[in-house]
C-alpha cells in the first residue's frame, strides 16, 4: 500500500523552509547567549572562589585515600574485620544519636505548635487584618531565611553551651519553614464551611476551629513528618558548634584525625537517618494514602 | 412548611452500626496518640536538661543581645564582607553547577526506564541516598582535609551533597517522563543514545533547569552556613563576629545575608517563569 504526500510547490516550500530556519537559528542564538553569559558568570564565580585547579589535582588522591584512611584501622586492618575494635564507642554513639533524635523531635514539635499558632494570621483568606498578616509573614520569613546553625551559635552564647540552644534553633527555624507551608495550605482550603459557620455567628476563634483545621490537619501532619526529616540531618551538625547531639563527637573525630572513629560515626548517622526517612515515609503513607507523600 | 422530620434514631443506629459506635480502637487512637506524642515531648525536655530558670535567664541575656545588635553596623569592615558575600553567592553558581553536570549522566543510570535491572539501580540508588544522608557541614569539614581552608573547600561540599540530592531528583524527572516518545525514536531505527537525546532528555531538561534555579537559591543560604567550620564565605565573618561579640556586625552580616538571598530569589524566579513557564513551576 502506498500513501500519496502531497508536496507543496517548490517557491512555497523555499518560503517556508526559510521561515523554519529563521526561526531555528534565532532559538539557537538565544541558547547561545544564555550560554556564554552563564559561562561569564561561572568564570568570575571561579575567580571569587579562588577555585585552583593544580591545588585540586594535586589534592584529589587525598581525597579517595582519605576514604582510604578513615577505612583503616589503628592496626592497619580494614575496619570491617573487626566490628568491635571499629565500633568500640558505639555506647557513647548511640546514647549521642538519641540526643540527637530527641533534639529535632523537641525542636519539631515546637516549632510546629508555633508555626500553626501563626499561620492562620498569615493565610490570605483567614487573617484577621492585613497588617497584622504583613507583620506575621515577615517573621516567619526571617526565622526560615536565617539559617538554623546561625541561631544555634548566637543561642549557645545566650543560653550556655549544650543541647538546649540547638532544640530553640530548630524551633525557630522550623517555625519559619512550616508557618510558609501551613500558610499554602490554609490558603487552598475550601472556605465555604467557614461561610457556612459564620453565618451562624460564630467568632473568628470558632471558624478556624470547625471550618478550617478540620480540613488542613493531615496535610500539617505530613509537612511536620517531613520537616523532622529535615531536622534530624540538621540536629546532627548542630554539635560542631556546641549545641549538642552526635556532632560534636564527629567534629572532634575529624579535627584530631581518629580516622577509623570518622566512619565509625558517618556510619551511625546515615543507617539513622535512612531508618528515619523509611519510618516517615511508612507513617506518612500509611496516615495520608498516596497523593499526600509527594 | 414542614419542619424537620422526626427521624427513627434507633433504626439508623441498627442500620449504621459503625457511624454509631465506632470501635474502641479508633476512636481512642488520635488521643492516644497525642499522648504518646506529649510523653516523649516531656521526656525530651527533662532529657535535655530544659529547665524554666535557664530558659528565662537564656531569654533576658537574648534580649540584651537584640538590644545591642542596633543599630547594625560594619564597623570599617565593609569592603572585606562585601568580598565575603561574593564568595559566598559563588559558592553556590560553581557548587551547583558541578553537581547538576555530574549528577545527570548517573541519575540516567539510577531510572528505571533507562536502566530495567534492578540488580545495577539499588547500588547506585542506594550510593546516591549515602550521600544526601551527610549534612553539607560535614562535607566540608572532610574537604577542609583536602584542599585545606577556603572557599574552594565549600564549592566541592556543596558539589557532593547536592549531587546527591540532584541524583534523586532528576532521576524521578526521567522516570516522569512520557515513554511514548522514546518509543517513537526507537520505532524510527535510533539507537539507545539516541533515544535518550532526542526521546527523553528534551522532555526533561526544562524540569531540570527548573531544579537547577532552585537549588542555587538553597545553595545561597547553604554556602553562608559553610564557613562556619572555615570553608570560605560569609559565614567565616558571622562566626568570628559571633565569637567576638560584635553585635552590631553580626547583625550587619545577618541583614546582607537576608538581602542577598531575597535577590537571588527574585532573580532565580523571574528566570524559572522564562525557562519554564508559569504552569511548570511546581
Amino acid at each position: 500500500m502506498t500513501v500519496a504526500v502531497s508536496i507543496l510547490p517548490e517557491q512555497q516550500l523555499a518560503v517556508l523552509n526559510a521561515a523554519y530556519r529563521q526561526a531555528v537559528a534565532r532559538k539557537r542564538l538565544r541558547l547561545l547567549l544564555g550560554l556564554v553569559i552563564f559561562a561569564a558568570a561561572l568564570f568570575l564565580a571561579a575567580i571569587g572562589a579562588e577555585v585552583n585547579l593544580r591545588t585540586f589535582f594535586a589534592h584529589f588522591g587525598n581525597f579517595i585515600s582519605y576514604f582510604d584512611r578513615i577505612l583503616t584501622l589503628d592496626s592497619g586492618q580494614r575496619v570491617w574485620t573487626d566490628a568491635g575494635e571499629w565500633l568500640w564507642g558505639w555506647r557513647k554513639w548511640l546514647k549521642m544519636l538519641g540526643e540527637t533524635l530527641l533534639i529535632s523531635y523537641v525542636g519539631t514539635l515546637i516549632g510546629a505548635t508555633f508555626a500553626f499558632a501563626l499561620n492562620f494570621f498569615a493565610a490570605e483568606n483567614t487573617s484577621p487584618s492585613p497588617w497584622l498578616r504583613f507583620v506575621v509573614r515577615r517573621l516567619l520569613e526571617f526565622a526560615r531565611t536565617v539559617p538554623g546553625i546561625v541561631f544555634a551559635l548566637i543561642f549557645v552564647i545566650a543560653f550556655g553551651l549544650g543541647p538546649m540552644a540547638g532544640v530553640l534553633a530548630i524551633a525557630i527555624h522550623s517555625t519559619g519553614a512550616l508557618g510558609k507551608l501551613f500558610s499554602e495550605i490554609v490558603e487552598n482550603a475550601d472556605m465555604k464551611p467557614v461561610e457556612g459557620i459564620r453565618s451562624t455567628g460564630a467568632s473568628w476563634l470558632s471558624c478556624m476551629r470547625f471550618a478550617v483545621v478540620p480540613q488542613v490537619t493531615a496535610g500539617y501532619a505530613s509537612y511536620g513528618l517531613l520537616r523532622f526529616e529535615i531536622n534530624v540531618r540538621e540536629a546532627s551538625v548542630m554539635g560542631f558548634v556546641g549545641a549538642g547531639g552526635i556532632g560534636q563527637e564527629l567534629v572532634v573525630a575529624i579535627r584530631k584525625f581518629y580516622y577509623s572513629d570518622v566512619s565509625a560515626i558517618l556510619l551511625t548517622i546515615i543507617i539513622t537517618v535512612f531508618i528515619i526517612d523509611i519510618t516517615t515515609g511508612w507513617l506518612r503513607g500509611r496516615l495520608f494514602g498516596k497523593e499526600a507523600r509527594t | 412548611m414542614t419542619g424537620p422530620r422526626q427521624v427513627d434514631t434507633r433504626a439508623l443506629r441498627a442500620r449504621y452500626p459503625d457511624v454509631f459506635d465506632r470501635p474502641a480502637s479508633a476512636r481512642l487512637a488520635v488521643p492516644a496518640m497525642i499522648v504518646a506524642a506529649f510523653a516523649i515531648l516531656v521526656y525530651g525536655l527533662v532529657d535535655l536538661d530544659f529547665s524554666p530558670s535557664r530558659f528565662f535567664a537564656g531569654l533576658s541575656q537574648l534580649g540584651w543581645i537584640s538590644l545591642m545588635m542596633i543599630p547594625p553596623d560594619p564597623g570599617s569592615s565593609l569592603p572585606v564582607y562585601l568580598k565575603a558575600l561574593g564568595e559566598t553567592l559563588s559558592i553556590a553558581l560553581l557548587g551547583t553547577t558541578l553537581a547538576a553536570l555530574f549528577a545527570l549522566p548517573v541519575s540516567l543510570l539510577a531510572a528505571r526506564n533507562v536502566i530495567p535491572s534492578q540488580i545495577l539501580r539499588f547500588p547506585i540508588r542506594r550510593f546516591l541516598d549515602s550521600i544526601r544522608g551527610v549534612d553539607t557541614l560535614i562535607w566540608a569539614l572532610v574537604w577542609i582535609n583536602v584542599v585545606g581552608l577556603g572557599p574552594f573547600a565549600g564549592v566541592l561540599a556543596i558539589a557532593v551533597s547536592d549531587f546527591g540530592a540532584f541524583g534523586k531528583l532528576f532521576s524521578e524527572a526521567i522516570e516522569g517522563a512520557d515513554q511514548k516518545q522514546v518509543e517513537g525514536v526507537r520505532a524510527s531505527g535510533g539507537s539507545a543514545l539516541h533515544e535518550i537525546r532526542f526521546g527523553l532528555l528534551p522532555q526533561v531538561l526544562p524540569v531540570i533547569a527548573g531544579q537547577v534555579l532552585y537549588f542555587i537559591e538553597s545553595n545561597t543560604r547553604s554556602a553562608t552556613i559553610i564557613g562556619i567550620v572555615g570553608a570560605g564565605g560569609i559565614g567565616l565573618q558571622l562566626a568570628e563576629q559571633i565569637r567576638v561579640l560584635e553585635w552590631q556586625r553580626v547583625s550587619f552580616l545577618i541583614l546582607m545575608i537576608l538581602v542577598a538571598v531575597a535577590a537571588i530569589d527574585f532573580i532565580s524566579s523571574k528566570l524559572r517563569f522564562a525557562i519554564i513557564g508559569r504552569r511548570a513551576v511546581a
